[in-house]
């Protein structure tokens, strides 16, 4: 019965359910975890990243972190390559911003503008939905820093810590559960790490296996952000003793 | 012989305009009002073209009240003067340009400063602590050259205003009639009531 109305992305079902969106979402679900927590003075960004091969270049590029402006960084869960498309549009319309009004875009607008891009998918037929969601971290003199998600129906919210991806109903309520809404930056590194520890398949996390972002404010006053390197993950792993251990690196070699 | 005056103090912004309509040497009206308030911070003036000022103005103020219902948020000063001179910069490459000068006063209400900036129709854009356009600028810049103080407060910044259009009417030798005097602060845009029916003579 469901399937007459699985096809086309934008026929309602009799339920009235859009199922081309759900199983973008269903997908979604599958991919590698990522999550966001907005400190008091920054944000941080940290997303799983599925390793598939020993042969696979690793540190090439950030594969789940964009950068998507100067005041703005992003966090993606599902497919990829749907990413890249968003991500890019994402900078133009950047761009294009600050070329009409010489100031970043404001946060909201930007998750806008993309929301209203997947929102099309979902009502003009014959194309798939954009099998992504995205967790934003901005900051702007408005509302100073703040934490977005959003996903393929194009539908978005402002949060103050919130996961997607695999295992994201658990990671959600480790981080209700934990979340101190006076914490400073180091604290949501901490929780970050701790939660991906417990939500990953594997038990020794390693820089190879997760990626690392934080926006936040400099000495100056002025805003930075900042993809981790695998040193600045590992250092933070093994200070809160979740790097590997070191005798298990002997025993394997 | 237009005349467009600006003048920034401590916490406010006052902007001044001929009050005279004219085509070619007839005035054709004494009460013109020369300026739009395109939010609710931000006061534009304008002069030049008889036909060309007005649309511009009117395409500028519907663009930034657009701004406003779509993101409940109003442009800071900085951001809408940016947005004029882009639009200014676009028609002067086109085959239609403006022929507009503009004086854009505001107040921006997270720096708690008021701006103000000078615009030409070549889309040049200044920001200044005061300003004149057309031949208003060879009698005052001198006055507000000597006078101005970026912390003068608001009696002391009409006085320096008084002087401006003193001189004006002592030295144009066209009347334009008066101007319309507006204040720009942390309440918004407001008229001010302006007695200029006083002679002034030339010495």
């Amino acid at each position: 019965m469901a399937r007459r109305y699985d096809s086309r992305t934008t026929i309602f079902s009799p339920e009235g359910r859009l199922y081309q969106v759900e199983y973008a979402l269903e997908a979604i679900s599958h991919a590698g975890t990522a999550l966001g927590i907005l400190a008091t003075d920054g944000i941080v960004l940290a997303a799983e990243r599925k390793v598939t091969s020993k042969l696979l270049e690793q540190d090439t590029s950030a594969e789940k972190l964009y950068i998507l402006n100067d005041n703005m960084i992003c966090a993606v869960a599902g497919w990829t390559a749907d990413a890249n498309i968003l991500v890019n549009y994402a900078r133009t319309q950047a761009q294009r911003y600050l070329l009409t009004y010489n100031t970043d875009i404001p946060c909201e607008q930007l998750v806008r503008r993309l929301c209203d891009l997947k929102q099309g998918y979902t009502q003009h037929g014959g194309l798939r939905p954009f099998g992504v969601s995205f967790i934003y971290a901005g900051w702007d003199n408005q509302r100073q820093f703040q934490l977005y998600q959003s996903n393929p129906s194009g539908n978005y919210g402002g949060w103050k810590a919130t996961s997607v991806g695999a295992n994201n109903a658990s990671a959600q309520s480790l981080l209700k559960q934990d979340y101190n809404e006076e914490c400073n930056l180091k604290q949501a590194c901490e929780l970050a790490v701790k939660v991906l520890s417990k939500t990953m398949d594997s038990t020794k996390l390693s820089a190879e296996k997760i990626e690392f972002a934080t926006v936040g404010r400099t000495a100056k006053g002025t805003i930075y952000h900042h993809l981790w390197g695998a040193d600045e993950i590992e250092a933070l792993l093994k200070e809160h003793g979740l790097g590997k251990q070191p005798e298990a690196e002997d025993s394997r070699a | 012989m237009e005349v467009l005056l600006g003048i920034t103090g401590k916490d406010y912004c006052i902007i001044a305009a001929s009050k005279a309509a004219m085509r070619g040497a007839t005035i054709l009206k004494a009460s013109d009002d020369k300026t739009r308030s395109l939010n609710k911070n931000t006061l534009m003036a304008y002069s030049g073209e008889a036909g060309d000022t007005v649309n511009f103005a009117e395409y500028i103020q519907a663009n930034i009240q657009l701004y406003s219902m779509r993101n409940a948020s109003d442009l800071s000063p900085y951001e809408v003067s940016s947005f004029v001179r882009s639009e200014l910069a676009k028609a002067l490459r086109s085959r239609n340009p403006y022929n507009v000068n503009l004086l854009l006063g505001g107040f921006d209400s997270i720096k708690e400063k008021p701006e103000l900036y000078w615009i030409d129709y070549l889309a040049s854009s200044a920001k200044v602590p005061y300003a004149a356009h057309g031949y208003a600028q060879y009698y005052c810049l001198s006055l507000l050259d000597k006078h101005h103080h970026p912390d003068i407060d608001f009696e002391q910044g009409m006085k320096i205003l008084r002087m401006c259009t003193d001189e004006l009417k002592r030295r144009l030798p066209i009347d334009f009639k008066g101007v319309v005097v507006k204040v720009i602060d942390k309440d918004g845009v407001r008229e001010l009531e302006y007695i200029d029916d006083k002679q002034i003579l030339a010495p």
